[in-house]
């Protein structure tokens, strides 16, 4: 078996200022191989986008704590020293952000921001990065790639600014591309235009994928693996297909009973009671137990563990043995 | 662009015309009569009106305004009433003195404004941000005439090593670049360079640390730049901001402080704009203070052509 791109083991990152310590991700474990695309699913304030941050070590540096393990293509982003985080930043793993009107300088053109990133990694001639710069234009599709390598953002539209994005992110062929809510700002038409891009970029390109969305359709489309976050948590992770068939985590299970999909035609929609707890302030047993249905006392205690019903699946629920031991013996009878 | 050029310049004349109307009948509302602080208390009447004939004082206030106008049209801007020589030859090298004060004054102004101000936007919240802050409201707030004087009490009075009035050897024309004439120009220099040096240390202090708050200094941290590359990215989008306030400082600084100068002594616009004053001597007021509104539009028009340049975003309209 190859070896992960990435891999993160118990990561809790802690922002602290004079008024209070936010735990925004509190102890979260996972592996992503190349070529593989991770979703991680989760609703504002979750610790989602944190948690990709914390691949990169772009969290603001002097308010955060990081502890545990992050391995990103055999670069230790605990541990490297600050001066020299910028040669893996855009040439080992790179990132597209949300916002692609406010994520590129307003004053450079599109072709100044490829280039430097090039040049900064690959001491190339300016020549020769402005060539690789048109390459990339068309590579992710943008027409008459030549003129737009002279535009500014604000002359692009927005679905032309994220490909540019995508196009500086992979302008110095990284293997891990981590991309945090890259269409939520676009429109549905150009939302799917976008994530088949990505795509296919991802599959000619090998790259290990790590997408965060709160969007169970985004997700369902891109990913080949889903980790679900509460609390800075993950509390479910696994294959696209069966965790949105069947949650086994009653947060991801009410999750996918809010949502639009085929399944749900002429039934209303379930809602999760109640608000995600506060992160300044976490209860000591399971995130979720204040809103949960099934709430044991247990719950209330300790945080459960992860627990793994079938290989390939895991979900931070105390319930879970009992559900799919259930489930078989339904199967059986 | 060189329509806009053109328009920018025709643009001055409408605004040339309205300060002139407004500084004339600013004179002749204010109280007293240029015709008394020329001639002897005892004069007879006589010769007063004599007097006003000559210099056109007798016409009605429209007409008199029209005439100066005309003459200014063929670049004549009149006689000074108190001197009697041509207001250009008075006031030439009042306009070089000034000139050379505002430019000294706001080179150290911008370069310390600029530098404590970046440290300060990237640094916000800690000590340096606190000492540069500290700097930039005591430098806005201290009165500079108030500056001025304790600086002379102590470089010149006390110290003695530099002087404490005056433009050197040579006096109103009399300028060379040595340090003969330069020493004359350090303490009114630094006086001046205070306010601008403290309102550009909060614009640039406000500016950068706004910048280095959006999204894309992550992506460009998320890229690898290294700090020089970021650095470079912040200026870039910190200037268009920053210079169109050092353009408007550089403006009241060419405008000459009629306060410092007259502490200093130094024969720039404002020492005569001051002495002016005292004499009602409208020719030269009126002469002064056109020009120095060309000045302050002419620099508007070259901070706008700058920002353009640096910034796509700024249509040229």
């Amino acid at each position: 078996m190859t070896a992960p791109l990435v891999r993160v083991r118990d990561l809790h990152v802690r922002f602290v200022s004079k008024d209070a310590t936010v735990q925004a991700v509190n102890g979260v474990d996972f592996d992503l191989m190349p070529r593989e695309t991770l979703c991680i699913l989760g609703e504002s304030g979750s610790g989602k986008s944190v948690t990709l941050r914390a691949l990169m070590r772009l969290n603001p540096p002097r308010r955060t704590v990081m502890t545990g393990t992050v391995m990103v293509g055999g670069h230790d982003m605990v541990a490297v020293p600050e001066a020299l985080l910028p040669n893996i930043r855009g040439s080992v793993v790179s990132m597209i952000f949300q916002e692609p009107m406010t994520a590129l300088d307003p004053v450079f053109t599109v072709g100044t921001q490829i280039r430097e990133t090039i040049r900064r990694h690959e001491g190339v001639s300016g020549a020769e990065a402005g060539r690789r710069a048109l390459e990339l234009l068309e590579l992710v599709q943008i027409p008459s790639a030549k003129r737009r390598l002279g535009a500014y953002p604000h002359e692009l539209s927005g679905g032309l600014r994220q490909r540019a994005m995508i196009a500086i992110a992979l302008s110095c062929r990284p293997k891990v591309l981590l991309a945090d809510e890259p269409t939520t700002a676009l429109d549905a038409t150009v939302q799917i235009q976008i994530l088949l891009l990505l795509r296919r970029l991802q599959a000619e390109m090998g790259l290990g994928v790590v997408f965060v969305t709160h969007d169970l359709g985004v997700a369902g489309e891109v990913a080949d693996r889903v980790a679900v976050m509460y609390a800075g948590r993950f509390i479910e992770e696994g294959p696209v297909g069966a965790l949105m068939r069947e949650p086994l985590h009653p947060y991801a299970q009410g999750l996918l009973g809010a949502t639009v999909h085929a399944g749900v035609r002429g039934r209303r929609l379930v809602t999760i009671p109640g608000a995600p707890p506060d992160i300044r302030d976490l209860p000591p047993g399971c995130a979720f137990a204040p809103r949960c249905r099934v709430v044991e006392p247990v719950c209330l205690a300790t945080v459960p563990e992860a627990r793994v019903p079938v290989p390939g699946r895991a979900a931070r629920c105390v319930r879970v043995m009992d559900q799919v031991q259930g489930q078989v013996q339904e199967v059986a009878a | 662009m060189i329509g806009y050029l053109v328009r920018r310049v025709l643009y001055a004349v409408p605004i040339a015309l309205a300060v002139s109307l407004v500084c004339f009948m600013l004179v002749h509302i204010a109280p007293g009569d240029p015709v008394n602080a020329i001639v002897p208390p005892d004069a007879p009447q006589a010769v007063v009106d004599q007097i006003k004939h000559e210099y056109g004082l007798d016409k009605p206030l429209p007409v008199q305004f029209g005439l100066w106008l005309a003459h200014v049209g063929q670049g004549d801007l009149g006689r000074s009433l108190a001197t009697g020589r041509s207001v250009w030859s008075d006031l030439a090298p009042a306009v070089a003195n000034t000139l050379r004060l505002a430019v000294a004054a706001s080179l150290v102004g911008f370069v310390f404004g600029v530098g404590l101000g970046a440290l300060a936007g990237a640094f916000r919240g800690r000590w340096v941000d606190r000492v540069a802050t500290t700097f930039a409201v005591a430098g806005v707030s201290v009165p500079h005439y108030w500056l001025g004087m304790v600086m002379v009490i102590l470089f010149s009075v006390t110290l003695g090593v530099l002087p404490a009035m005056g433009a050197g050897p040579g006096g109103d024309s009399g300028w060379a670049w040595d340090w003969e004439h330069a020493r004359f120009l350090v303490l009114p220099a630094v006086t001046l360079s205070v306010i601008p040096m403290g309102i550009v240390t909060r614009t640039v202090r406000g500016v950068v640390s706004e910048i280095l708050n959006q999204d894309f200094v992550n992506t460009l941290r998320g890229k690898g730049l290294r700090r020089p590359g970021i650095v470079l990215h912040v200026v870039k989008n910190a200037a268009p901001t920053a210079l169109s306030v050092m353009g408007l400082q550089l403006g009241y600084l060419m405008g000459g402080s009629i306060l410092v100068e007259t502490v200093f002594s130094w024969p720039g616009t404002g020492f005569l704009l001051n002495s002016a004053i005292f004499q009602r001597d409208i020719p030269v007021l009126q002469g002064t203070i056109l020009v120095l509104a060309l000045f302050f539009v002419a620099l508007n028009l070259l901070v706008d052509v700058v920002q353009t340049a640096i910034d796509p975003r700024i249509k040229r309209a």
